[in-house]
């Protein structure tokens, strides 16, 4: 079993705690001058999300997660699994829905996102930052306004509903931050 | 560009220049106090026995010396060596070495100003800490409290009566997670002083904490009339400890008692031995002269200055 000590701490680093596998965001080191260090980090569990505080005794040692971020390309889903792909291996891989989460609403077909692996088995996907999207369903534009802040909901053809400028057409293909859920522009003419 | 160094927005410059600035006012509050400044060994084959200090040991690849040497995690002993052969009052403005120390307050290698001032009581040594502290250009309102004090004041719970099942207690209230101290009265109270009552300091512009547990005294005397208090002081700036101050014990005999105590400590936790600065115990046969010592970060002090969140902007 892979162990880091605690003077191998820092952010990035994935370590097993409660049993999850989950990576440090933040470490900070404290010490009084007369007496016992520690390393106070903020730690986010990579299966639920949550983040927590928690405190470690200098040298204690903490069991290391086998975790890796792998760029995969997406192919389909039968429902129950989401199936990606190494573009280099042609190895595949199935994620459950609860890996898939939030990422579910734009996830599109061939494009890559990126797979946390823990014991080679995927636990999160993150889309890519900046995904183009079909509108399948909005209010009729309005011409002429580019410049007015309301703005409209339009769903996606992955199902996401994100808010757009009012002279946005149906079966416009814009370009979303997935990060933000917020609209950037207008995906350009291929 | 040469701004990125440091890792700082701060222009090269003025950070250059500040420090410059400061260990200016640093000599000059000296030298009208005749305080000597001094100058010491880096390395030494003795290291420091402290189990919360980790000494960085250096290869000197020579057979006529003990081959490998210590860097000084302070320059404590070998002014204290100084001390007993007579210097008087001295000072001195140096780098010191901490292995495994790494953080937004702390460096691997960072300056101490550490000072020695005969006949002043380390309440007195205090408040010259503040003294220079108004004359480096920081003048902010001072409070005091003892030890005792300031876990009463902060945590409403009292060092003294408690132990280390009230500390365990106390810790798991506040969400803190049993970290594996077991049964190290003074590990908790480190504890509970870093996660619970620090954090709370950061209000306090300049608060001196004086009269540590005997368990924490270092090298300080213990009281004579209070047993149970160590004649020691902390300064915190703005929540951050700044200086560490004692009346000095005198005697050899104690002083060779808390480096073997040390030492078992080490033992126990399976750190290793250090050498004992023998050196140091000789010269202190002729009895240290009664004096209080302090030694103060310099980094941090220049953070507070420079307005810096992180230590690395100021050591280069």
């Amino acid at each position: 079993m892979a162990t880091y000590s605690t003077s191998e701490f820092k952010s990035g680093l994935k370590i097993m705690q409660d049993g999850d596998p989950c990576t440090i965001v933040e470490n900070e080191f404290v010490k009084p001058g007369k007496g016992q260090a520690f390393s106070r980090v903020r730690i986010k569990n990579l299966k639920t999300g949550r983040v927590v505080d928690r405190t470690f005794k200098s040298g204690e040692s903490v069991e290391a997660a086998d975790v890796m971020d792998t760029d995969m390309q997406y192919l389909y889903t039968d429902g129950e699994f989401w199936n990606f792909m190494d573009p280099t291996s042609y190895e595949q891989v199935a994620a459950d829905e609860k890996a898939v989460a939030d990422s579910i609403k734009w996830l599109k077909e061939q494009d890559m996102c990126t797979l946390t692996l823990w014991n080679g088995a995927p636990i999160a996907v993150t889309p890519p930052n900046f995904v183009v999207l079909q509108i399948t369903e909005t209010d009729p534009g309005v011409r002429g306004d580019t410049a007015s802040g309301g703005g409209k909901p339009a769903t996606l053809e992955t199902g996401a509903v994100v808010r757009v400028p009012l002279f946005i057409e149906n079966g416009e293909s814009i370009k979303v931050d997935t990060r933000s859920g917020e609209y950037v522009g207008r995906a350009k003419e291929e | 560009m040469a701004s990125d160094i440091g890792n700082s927005d701060m222009p090269l410059k003025i950070l250059l220049e500040r420090r410059a600035g400061l260990y200016r006012q640093i000599r000059q509050f000296f030298q009208s106090r005749k305080v000597l400044e001094v100058e010491t060994s880096i390395f030494s084959p003795y290291g420091n026995t402290d189990p919360h200090i980790a000494s960085i040991r250096a290869d000197f690849g020579d057979a006529s010396i003990p081959s490998f040497q210590y860097a000084h995690t302070s320059p404590e002993f070998a002014m204290k060596h100084l001390l007993c052969a007579g210097s008087g009052s001295i000072y001195q403005l140096v780098k010191v070495f901490r292995k495994e120390e790494k953080g937004r307050y702390h460096s691997p290698e960072f300056t101490l100003l550490e000072w020695y001032r005969l006949g002043l009581s380390y309440k007195a040594l205090a408040r010259e800490v503040v003294e220079l502290l108004n004359f480096v250009g920081i003048e902010p309102k001072v409070a005091e409290c003892s030890y005792r004090e300031l876990f009463r004041e902060f945590l409403s719970i009292d060092p003294e009566d408690c132990g280390v099942v009230d500390f365990r207690r106390m810790a798991a209230k506040h969400g803190l997670r049993d970290c594996g101290l077991d049964d190290d009265y003074d590990g908790w109270l480190s504890y509970l002083l870093t996660h619970l009552i620090e954090p709370k300091l950061r209000e306090i512009p300049l608060l001196i904490v004086y009269d540590f547990p005997p368990s924490q005294a270092a090298l300080a005397k213990i009281s004579e009339k209070k047993p149970h208090v160590a004649l020691r002081f902390e300064v915190y700036l703005y929540g951050v400890e700044l200086a560490n101050g004692y009346q000095e014990l005198t005697s050899a005999a104690i002083y060779r008692q808390r480096f073997e105590q040390e030492n078992q400590a080490r033992r126990k936790n399976k750190q290793p031995i250090m050498p004992i600065d023998e050196r140091l115990l000789d010269s202190l046969c002729n009895q240290l002269p009664e004096c209080s010592g302090v030694a103060l970060g310099v980094d941090r002090l220049l953070m507070n200055l420079l307005n810096s969140r992180h230590i690395s902007e100021v050591i280069l």
